[in-house]
C-alpha cells in the first residue's frame, strides 16, 4: 500500500507503478482486446463549415478494463463515446468490436447519459426489463432477470416505483442495471453522476467499482471530474480540444482495491498533478486567460468582511 | 388573503385560494346577470303591463318601452280614462336567472310543440351522438396521422403544408358542399365536425410527438430496440399524457362546431331545440338549453382530467395541473 504523500516532499512520477499495480497492467494486457479505435475522425458541418471534432483517434481496450476519458470542454469527449454507442456516425476509421466494425446501436454496448433517461411510463422493473423484451426474452424470463439485478444493486425494494419517485442516484443505478440487463460487452457511461451533489457521487463512485469487480464488464467512462478519474480507472485517455486528439493514455499507478483514503497517496498525487498538467497547460483559450477586472470599492471604509 | 400572495408571478395559489377563486369565476357573472334582472333601478329599459286600464291595445304581460308606456300614461290621465298599470321590466330575451333555472326543470318535462318534435333529452342525445362520431372519425385518423408526422420528418413535410393550406378554411363553408355528397340528414353534420377537428388534430398532435426528449429514444436505441420498435415501445407511451390533453382539447373544438354543423340540412339536434324554442320566444329554454352544451362540456372535459390522472400515474405535468 502506498502512503500518505506528505506535503513538501517532491512527488513520484506518475509513470513510476509499484510491482503490484504492474503485474495488475501485465495481466489486463494480455486479456483479449474487447475495443478497437483506430484512425477516427469526427467532423462537423455546419453551413458549409467543417469543425473537426475528433482527429486520429487510436486507442484499444481490454477485456474488464476501466477506461476513464477526460479533457476540456469541446475537446470531443461526449462525441467520442456517442460514436462507440453508435447513436452518431464517425467521419473516417474504424470502431471495432470483437473484431466488428460498429454500425449502429446495439445490445452489445450498454450506455448511461448523463440526463436520466429512465421511461418514466415505466416502472423501475420495467424499465430493466425493457432491453430483454426487445431483445426477444419473454416476459416472465424479463422479469426474473430483472429482479436479480435490481438485487445486485439493492433496488429491489423500489422495483414497482416509478421514476419520478427515486433520487438522483437511485435514477442512476437503474439506468446502469438497465443497461447491464442486456449483458453486453461494454458499457460507456457519458458523465452518468455529472447531476448528482459531491456526497452522492462519490457513494455511486465506489458503488460502480463494486458492480464492476462483480461483473464481466469493460468500462469506457467519461467525466471531467479528474479525481473521479483517477479514482475509477485503470486507464486514462487525456484529449485535448479543438481538435480533439488524444494527448496521452496514462496508466493510473494507483493500486487496487481503491478506497477514498487514497486520494492523498503519492501515486493519486503524481497522476493528477500530470492530468492537470496536460489539461491545463493545453488550454489556450483567450478568454479563460483574459485578467477579471478590479472593481471600486462599493462599501463604507469601515465595513470589512475579511 | 392580502394582495402579496394573490398576485405573485408564476406562483400557484394555495388551496384555499384555488377554490374559493374558481368559485367566484362563476359567481361574479351569474351575480352580474342577477343585478340586471332583480334590481329594477338597473336597466330595465322597458314596462311589463299588469293591468291595461283604459289603452285597448294593451295586454297583461305585454312590454312597452318606457317613453310608450308613459306617453299612453299621460294621455291617459289628460283624458281621465283608467291609467294602465306596469311594473319595470328587461327585454324578453333577457329573462332572469331564476326563469332560466325553472327552464332546466321545465324544458325537460315540456312536451314537443309538434307532433314530429323532440323531447329536450331527444335533441341533447342526437347532438352527443353527431360530436361523437364526428371526433371519433377525425382522431381514428388524425391521431395516428399525426404521430406519423410527428415522428417522420418525409411525413410531415408531404402532409403538413397541405394542411396548414386547409385548416384556414372554414368548416360551414363545406356545409353546402357536404349537404350535395351525403344528404341532409346526419351525414354532412359529421363531416363538418370531422373537417373542423381533424386539420388542427393533425397539426396539434404532430407538435406534441416532436417534443418529445429524444435522449429517450437514445436511450431506447442502445438498449437494442430496433427503429421500427421505437414508435410503439417508445414515442407513444412517451407521449401519451400529452397526447390525452391534446384530445380533450379537441373535444371541446369539435364542440365549438355543434350549432353551425346541426343547421346545416334539415335542422337537428340541440340546435333545432333552441331554434323552436326561440320562434316561441320561450327565451328561458333557449339560455337553460346553450348552458346545457356548456356543462355537458365541462363536466365531460373535468371526467377525462379526473380519469388522466388515474390513467397516468406517473405524469407530473398532469398533478401539476389537474
Amino acid at each position: 500500500m502506498n502512503d500518505i504523500h506528505i506535503p513538501g516532499q517532491l512527488l513520484p512520477s506518475h509513470l513510476e507503478q509499484s510491482p503490484a499495480v504492474r503485474a495488475r497492467f501485465d495481466s489486463l494486457k494480455a486479456r483479449e482486446v474487447i475495443l478497437t479505435v483506430s484512425k477516427l475522425h469526427k467532423n462537423f458541418d455546419t453551413d458549409g463549415n467543417t469543425t473537426v471534432a475528433l482527429k486520429d483517434i487510436n486507442f484499444s481496450t481490454h477485456r474488464r478494463e476501466f477506461l476513464c476519458v477526460v479533457g476540456p470542454s469541446g475537446c470531443g469527449k461526449s462525441t467520442l463515446v456517442r460514436i462507440l454507442a453508435g447513436l452518431e456516425e464517425h467521419s473516417a476509421g474504424d470502431v471495432l468490436l470483437l473484431g466488428q466494425p460498429v454500425t449502429g446501436p446495439g445490445s452489445d454496448r450498454g450506455m448511461v447519459f448523463q440526463g436520466y433517461t429512465l421511461f418514466p411510463w415505466l416502472t423501475v422493473k420495467k424499465n430493466v426489463m425493457f432491453g430483454l423484451e426487445v431483445n426477444g426474452h419473454g416476459k416472465l424470463e424479463s422479469d426474473r432477470e430483472a429482479m436479480q439485478w435490481l438485487q445486485l444493486v439493492g433496488l429491489e425494494k423500489f422495483a414497482d416505483a416509478y421514476p419520478h419517485q427515486l433520487s438522483g442516484g437511485m435514477k442512476q443505478r437503474v439506468a446502469i442495471v438497465r443497461a447491464l440487463a442486456n449483458q453486453p460487452r461494454i458499457l460507456l457511461m457519458d458523465e452518468p453522476f455529472g447531476a448528482l451533489d459531491a456526497q452522492t457521487r462519490c457513494r455511486m463512485q465506489a458503488h460502480l467499482l463494486e458492480i464492476w469487480r462483480k461483473i464481466d464488464i469493460t468500462i469506457v467512462f467519461i467525466t471531467h471530474d479528474l479525481d473521479e478519474a483517477i479514482f475509477l480507472a485503470d486507464r486514462i485517455l487525456v484529449l485535448s480540444a479543438h481538435p480533439g486528439q488524444i494527448q496521452e493514455l496514462i496508466e493510473v499507478p494507483v493500486p487496487r482495491p481503491r478506497s477514498v483514503a487514497q486520494i492523498v497517496s503519492a501515486p493519486f498525487l503524481a497522476t493528477k498533478a500530470r492530468l492537470e498538467e496536460l489539461i491545463y497547460s493545453a488550454r489556450h483559450d483567450p478568454a479563460d486567460e483574459e485578467e477579471y477586472p478590479i472593481m471600486g470599492r462599493m462599501t463604507n471604509v469601515a465595513d470589512n468582511v475579511e | 388573503m392580502a394582495r402579496s400572495t394573490l398576485f405573485r408571478v408564476l406562483r400557484p395559489l394555495s388551496p384555499r385560494a384555488r377554490l374559493v377563486i374558481g368559485v367566484l369565476s362563476f359567481v361574479l357573472p351569474v351575480g352580474l346577470w342577477s343585478l340586471v334582472s332583480y334590481v329594477p333601478a338597473v336597466w330595465h329599459p322597458q314596462v311589463m303591463i299588469t293591468d291595461p286600464g283604459s289603452v285597448s291595445y294593451l295586454d297583461v304581460g305585454a312590454h312597452l318601452t318606457r317613453a310608450a308606456y308613459q306617453s299612453e300614461l299621460a294621455d291617459a290621465k289628460q283624458e281621465g280614462r283608467a291609467p294602465p298599470r306596469g311594473v319595470p321590466a328587461n327585454p324578453i330575451y333577457l329573462p332572469s336567472p331564476g326563469e332560466v333555472l325553472k327552464a332546466f326543470y321545465t324544458s325537460f318535462t315540456t312536451p314537443p310543440e309538434t307532433r314530429d318534435g323532440q323531447w329536450l333529452h331527444q335533441s341533447l342525445w342526437h347532438s352527443i351522438q353527431i360530436i361523437f362520431w364526428g371526433y371519433v372519425i377525425s382522431s381514428l385518423i388524425g391521431v395516428p396521422l399525426g404521430i406519423l408526422c410527428g415522428a417522420y420528418a418525409a411525413l410531415a413535410r408531404v402532409n403538413e403544408p397541405f394542411i396548414e393550406f386547409f385548416r384556414y378554411l372554414p368548416a360551414p363553408a363545406f356545409g353546402a358542399l357536404m349537404v350535395a355528397i351525403l344528404g341532409i340528414y346526419d351525414g354532412p353534420k359529421i363531416a363538418i365536425i370531422v373537417i373542423g377537428t381533424f386539420f388542427q388534430q393533425v397539426l396539434i398532435i404532430a407538435n406534441t410527438t416532436r417534443k418529445l426528449d429524444p435522449a429517450l429514444l437514445e436511450a431506447a436505441l442502445t438498449l437494442g430496440t430496433r427503429s421500427r420498435q421505437l414508435l410503439t415501445r417508445v414515442v407513444v407511451p412517451a407521449i401519451l399524457p400529452d397526447l390525452y390533453r391534446d384530445q380533450r382539447i379537441l373535444l371541446g373544438w369539435a364542440w365549438t362546431y355543434l350549432i353551425v354543423a346541426e343547421l346545416i340540412g334539415t335542422t337537428s339536434g340541440i340546435t333545432w331545440f333552441i331554434t323552436q324554442q326561440a320562434r316561441y320566444q320561450h327565451f328561458p329554454n333557449v339560455y337553460a338549453a346553450i348552458a346545457m352544451i356548456g356543462i355537458i362540456g365541462l363536466g365531460t372535459d373535468m371526467l377525462l382530467a379526473l380519469l388522466g390522472r388515474h390513467l397516468f400515474p406517473w405524469d407530473r405535468s398532469l398533478a401539476k395541473f389537474a
